[in-house]
C-alpha cells in the first residue's frame, strides 16, 4: 500500500542544513500497522508529514497504492491518505462548530449529502449526533481526538497517517482511543502508519516497528519480537529499557 | 466519555440569528464583570441614542441664531450656554453627535474589512506577496494624514466625505499589520494543515479559517483607534475641511471659540468635554471588548 | 532509605482546595506523610495531583481556597506563614522541579547567573563565591564542561541538560522537601531515567524526602517507595507496588497500560460511572 525509497529530507535556514531524513526506504502492506518509533528530532515526523504531502523538499520515490506521488497533490491523491495529528486542542478550529469541522473535508472534495455523513461520523466514533452543534472547546481531549479521527475517516481513505494520536491525552482515555483506532482498522480494513515516541503504545497497535535514530532506521522489530523483549540494536535496547518495560 | 448514543436529533447548525443572540449573551455576561468597561459601552450605547433622537433630544434648533443671547454662560435654560450667534449649545452638541457617530462609523467600515483583508493575504500567502503588500503598507504608513486631508481639501472641496476619505486612506495600515500578524500565526496552526490535507482551496482557508481567527483582535483595534480617529477628524474640522458651517460638527465649533476662550470659556470647552468622553468611552469599551474577545489579553 | 529522624519532613492531613465558587473541589481531604523517602503522587488530569503539590509550595493564585487540618514542614506549619515568609522557605528548605525547562528557566539570564542567584539568595554567598558555588552544583549534576554552560542562556541547551540545570539550581541550599512536577514529560524518553536517577542521588545524598508527581504509574512505581493513587481530587490509595493494587481506579489504570510483553487485542477501559459513584463515598 504505501512504498517508499529513498527518502531524503533537507532543512536548510541561511547557511545551516538539517539532514533529517537520510535515504529511508520501507514498505506497508494493505491492512497492515507499520510504527516508526523515535526521540524528537529523529525524523520520524518528517517522514509522516512527506507522505502526507504537507513537505516539499524531499527526494527521492513515494507510492501510495501503487501510485507514485508527488510533491504537489491533486484533489484525487488527497484522498488516499489522511493525517491525525497529535494535539487535540489544535486540529480543531476553534470557531468551528464539530458539524462544520467534519463538514469541510466533505464540502473540499466535493460531496452531497454531507449531514447525514456528518452524523455517521460522530457515532462511528463514539459520540453523540447532538455533539455536531458544539464548539471544540466544550469537548474534552479525548473526545476532541474522536473528532479528529472521524474527520480523518470521513473521506475513506485507505491509508491512515497517525503522528503520535495519545501523545497527549491520559493513560485510560488512550486506552479509549486506542481502541477505537482498532476496531476502525478491522472493520474498514485500513493501513495505518503510526508515529509515537511511546514504545508501549507502538507495540499495542503495530504489527512492524521501525526503530529511527538521526534520520537512519537502526532496526526493525516485529511483535513477537516486542513480546519476547528482543532487539537486534544497542539504541533499540536502550530505548526499551527506558520505556520502565521489564526486559 | 464513550456514551454511543442514537440521537433523532437534527444536527443542522442553528441559524444565525440565534448563534448572534448566543454569542452576545456570552458577551455580556462576561462584560457583568467588568464594571469600567460597561460604563464605555453604556456611553457609546447613549451616544448613539442621542445621535439617533437628536430632533427629540435637542431643546433648540441647532442652526437658528439669536444674537440677542449670544455667547451667554450655561444656564437653566441654556444648560451649556450658547455661542457667538446665540445658538444654543447643548442642541449643537447633540446634532454633532450624529457627526462624529457618522465618521466614525464610516471609517470602520472602510478601514477593517481593507485592512482585513490586505493582512490576512498578505500574511497567509507570504513571499512576494508578502513583501509587496507589505511594502505598500509602508509607504502608506508614511503618510502624515492631517497633510494627506488637506491635499484632498484642494482637490476635492472641503467637505466630511472628504475627510472621511482622507482619513479612512491612512488609518488602514495599522490594521493590515495587525491582522498579517495573526495570519502568520494561525497559517501554521494543525486546523489550517488539516484543511490543506483535506482539498481546501486556498480561498476558501483564507475566508473561512484565517479570517475569523483575526476578527477580534482588529475589531479591538479598530475600537481603540476610534478615540485618535475622532481626534483627528475633530483637527480637520478645526483646520476648516472636515463638515462646512453651519454643521455643528465638534471641532469645528473648537476652532470657532478660540477667539473668546478669555471670556467666555464655554464655547470652546463644551465641545472639547464631549470630545473627550467620546474617545475615553471608545478606550474603555476597547479594552473590555480586548478582554472579552480575546482571552489571552484578559486580566486574571 | 533509612529514617534518622522520626519526625516526618512533610505532614498533611485533611487538605482542601477549592477555586472559587466551584462545585467540585480540586483537591479534597487529601492526607499523607512524606519522610526522608521517595513518595510518589500518580494520577490523570484533573485528579489534584499537581494542585496539591502547589498548595503545599503555597504558590497557587490567591482565588484559590487552601485550608487544612495540618500542613507541616519538618514540624512547622506552612498554612499560617506569610508571604514574605514562605518566599524564604521556597528554595532554601521546600524546592519545586516543574515539567519543562523552557519555561521555568528565565530566559534572559544565563544559565550560570541564574544558579548564581539561587547561591546569593539562599545561602548568602557573595558573588564570586557564588559562581563557584554554581559551577561545582553543574559538575555534580553531571554536566560536562561546566565553564561552557554557565555562559549560556536556556534557549541554546537541550531538554535533558535544562531538567539537570533545574536540579543544580532547587538542590542547591540542599532542602529538606523536594516536590518534582512532572519532572521527565517534557524530555526525550532516553533522557529520563538519568534526570531521574540523579534526582534520587541528590535526595538521598542530602536526606532529603522527595514528592514526585506524575502521570507515568510505571515510572512512579520503579522509582517511589510508595505510590499515592489520586482521582477526583481524593487519594484513592497509597501502595508500595503496582502488584498490591486493589482499588478498581488503579486496577483500571493499570489494566488500561499497553504492554508489549502481555499483548491484548483491546485494552481495558475504565467504566467512569462506576468509579465517581464509589469515590463520591
Amino acid at each position: 500500500m504505501i512504498n517508499v525509497r529513498d527518502l531524503d529530507v533537507v532543512f536548510t535556514s541561511g547557511k545551516s542544513s538539517n539532514h533529517v531524513v537520510r535515504g529511508i526506504s520501507f514498505q506497508v502492506g494493505q491492512g497492515e500497522t507499520l510504527g516508526i518509533v523515535g526521540e524528537s528530532g529523529c525524523g520520524k515526523s518528517t517522514v509522516l508529514r512527506c507522505l502526507a504531502g504537507m513537505e516539499s523538499g524531499w527526494t527521492g520515490h513515494i507510492e501510495l497504492g501503487g501510485k507514485p506521488i508527488g510533491r504537489k497533490r491533486s484533489r484525487e491523491e488527497l484522498k488516499f491518505a489522511q493525517m491525525v495529528f497529535q494535539d487535540p486542542y489544535g486540529s480543531l478550529h476553534p470557531r468551528h462548530r464539530i458539524g462544520t469541522a467534519l463538514a469541510e473535508p466533505l464540502r473540499a472534495m466535493g460531496h452531497s449529502d454531507i449531514w447525514s455523513k456528518v452524523e455517521k461520523a460522530l457515532v462511528q466514533v463514539g459520540l453523540p449526533a447532538s455533539f455536531a452543534n458544539r464548539f471544540p472547546h466544550e469537548l474534552s481531549g479525548g473526545q476532541r481526538q474522536r473528532v479528529a479521527i472521524a474527520r480523518a475517516l470521513i473521506l475513506s481513505p485507505p491509508i491512515l497517517l497517525l503522528d503520535e494520536p495519545t501523545s497527549a491525552l491520559d493513560v485510560s482515555i488512550q486506552a479509549e482511543i486506542l481502541n477505537l483506532l482498532a476496531d476502525q482498522r478491522e472493520e474498514k480494513e485500513l493501513t495505518y502508519l503510526l508515529v509515537s515516541h511511546d514504545l508501549a503504545v507502538i507495540a499495542h497497535m503495530c504489527d512492524r516497528v521501525l526503530i529511527m535514530k538521526n534520520g537512519c532506521f537502526v532496526d526493525e522489530l516485529t511483535k513477537a519480537d516486542l513480546q519476547a523483549g528482543v532487539t537486534h540494536d544497542a539504541y533499540a535496547r536502550e530505548l526499551f529499557e527506558a520505556s520502565f518495560i521489564e526486559a | 466519555m464513550s456514551d454511543v448514543i442514537r440521537s433523532e436529533i437534527q444536527i443542522r447548525p442553528p441559524s444565525v440569528s440565534s448563534r448572534m443572540a448566543a454569542s452576545l449573551a456570552r458577551a455580556g455576561r462576561k462584560l457583568a464583570h467588568e464594571p469600567l468597561g460597561l460604563a464605555g459601552f453604556v456611553i457609546l450605547g447613549l451616544l448613539c441614542f442621542i445621535a439617533i433622537f437628536a430632533p427629540l433630544l435637542a431643546p433648540y434648533d441647532p442652526a437658528i441664531q439669536a444674537l440677542g443671547d449670544a455667547l451667554q454662560p450655561p444656564s437653566l435654560a441654556h444648560l451649556a450656554g450658547t455661542d457667538e450667534f446665540g445658538r444654543d449649545i447643548l442642541s449643537r452638541l447633540i446634532f454633532g453627535t450624529r457627526i462624529t457617530i457618522q465618521t466614525v462609523l464610516s471609517i470602520s467600515l472602510i478601514v477593517g474589512p481593507i485592512g482585513l483583508l490586505i493582512g490576512v493575504v498578505a500574511g497567509f500567502f507570504g513571499g512576494r506577496v508578502d513583501a509587496l503588500l507589505m511594502r505598500a503598507t509602508d509607504i502608506v504608513l508614511s503618510f502624515p494624514s492631517l497633510i494627506l486631508a488637506l491635499a484632498f481639501a484642494a482637490a476635492l472641496g472641503a467637505g466630511l466625505t472628504t475627510a472621511i476619505i482622507a482619513i479612512s486612506l491612512t488609518a488602514w495600515p495599522p490594521i493590515a499589520r495587525l491582522a498579517r500578524a495573526e495570519a502568520l500565526v494561525v497559517r501554521n496552526a494543525d486546523y489550517v494543515v488539516a484543511a490543506r490535507l483535506y482539498g481546501a482551496s486556498p480561498i476558501r482557508i483564507l475566508f473561512l479559517y484565517i479570517a475569523p481567527m483575526c476578527v477580534p483582535s482588529v475589531i479591538v483595534r479598530l475600537t481603540l483607534n476610534m478615540a485618535g480617529i475622532i481626534l483627528t477628524a475633530a483637527s480637520l474640522g478645526f483646520l476648516g475641511l472636515g463638515a462646512q458651517p453651519p454643521a455643528p460638527e465638534w471641532g469645528a465649533m473648537i476652532s470657532s471659540g478660540r477667539k473668546f476662550m478669555l471670556d467666555y470659556w464655554w464655547v470652546a470647552v463644551m465641545p472639547g468635554i464631549a470630545i473627550l468622553l467620546t474617545s475615553l468611552a471608545f478606550n474603555i469599551a476597547g479594552d473590555a471588548l480586548r478582554d472579552i474577545l480575546d482571552p489571552r489579553h484578559a486580566r486574571s | 532509605m533509612q529514617d534518622r529522624d522520626q519526625k516526618p519532613v512533610l505532614s498533611v492531613k485533611g487538605l482542601n482546595v477549592r477555586f472559587g465558587r466551584g462545585a467540585v473541589p480540586a483537591v479534597s481531604n487529601v492526607s499523607f506523610d512524606v519522610g526522608r523517602e521517595r513518595v510518589g503522587i500518580v494520577g490523570e488530569s484533573g485528579s489534584g495531583k499537581s494542585t496539591t503539590g502547589r498548595a503545599i509550595m503555597r504558590l497557587l493564585p490567591p482565588a484559590a481556597v487552601v485550608s487544612a487540618e495540618r500542613l507541616d514542614l519538618a514540624g512547622s506549619p506552612l498554612l499560617s506563614k506569610t508571604e514574605r515568609q514562605m518566599g524564604a522557605l521556597r528554595g532554601k528548605d521546600i524546592a519545586l522541579i516543574m515539567q519543562d525547562p523552557r519555561y521555568s528557566l528565565n530566559p534572559v539570564l544565563s544559565i550560570g547567573k541564574q544558579i548564581a542567584e539561587a547561591a546569593r539568595l539562599h545561602l548568602g554567598l557573595h558573588k564570586k563565591q557564588a559562581f563557584e558555588a554554581a559551577r561545582a552544583m553543574l559538575e555534580r549534576v553531571r554536566i560536562s564542561d561546566p565553564d561552557r554552560v554557565m555562559a549560556l542562556y536556556p534557549h541554546q541547551i537541550s531538554g535533558g541538560m535544562g531538567q539537570r540545570v533545574m536540579i543544580a539550581m532547587m538542590l542547591l541550599a540542599r532542602p529538606k522537601l523536594v516536590i518534582a512536577d512532572e519532572p521527565t514529560s517534557a524530555l526525550d524518553v532516553s533522557v529520563r531515567k538519568d534526570v531521574l536517577l540523579l534526582l534520587d542521588e541528590l535526595v538521598r545524598e542530602n536526606n532529603s524526602g522527595l514528592l514526585l508527581i506524575s502521570h507515568d504509574i510505571r515510572m512512579v512505581a520503579a522509582f517511589c517507595e510508595r505510590i499515592i493513587v489520586m482521582y477526583a481530587g481524593r487519594i484513592v490509595e497509597t501502595l508500595t507496588s503496582l502488584e498490591d493494587a486493589r482499588h478498581p481506579y488503579t486496577r483500571g489504570l493499570i489494566a488500561a497500560l499497553p504492554d508489549p510483553k502481555n499483548p491484548v487485542r483491546r485494552l481495558a477501559v475504565l467504566d467512569r460511572a462506576k468509579l465517581d459513584l464509589e469515590t463520591a463515598q
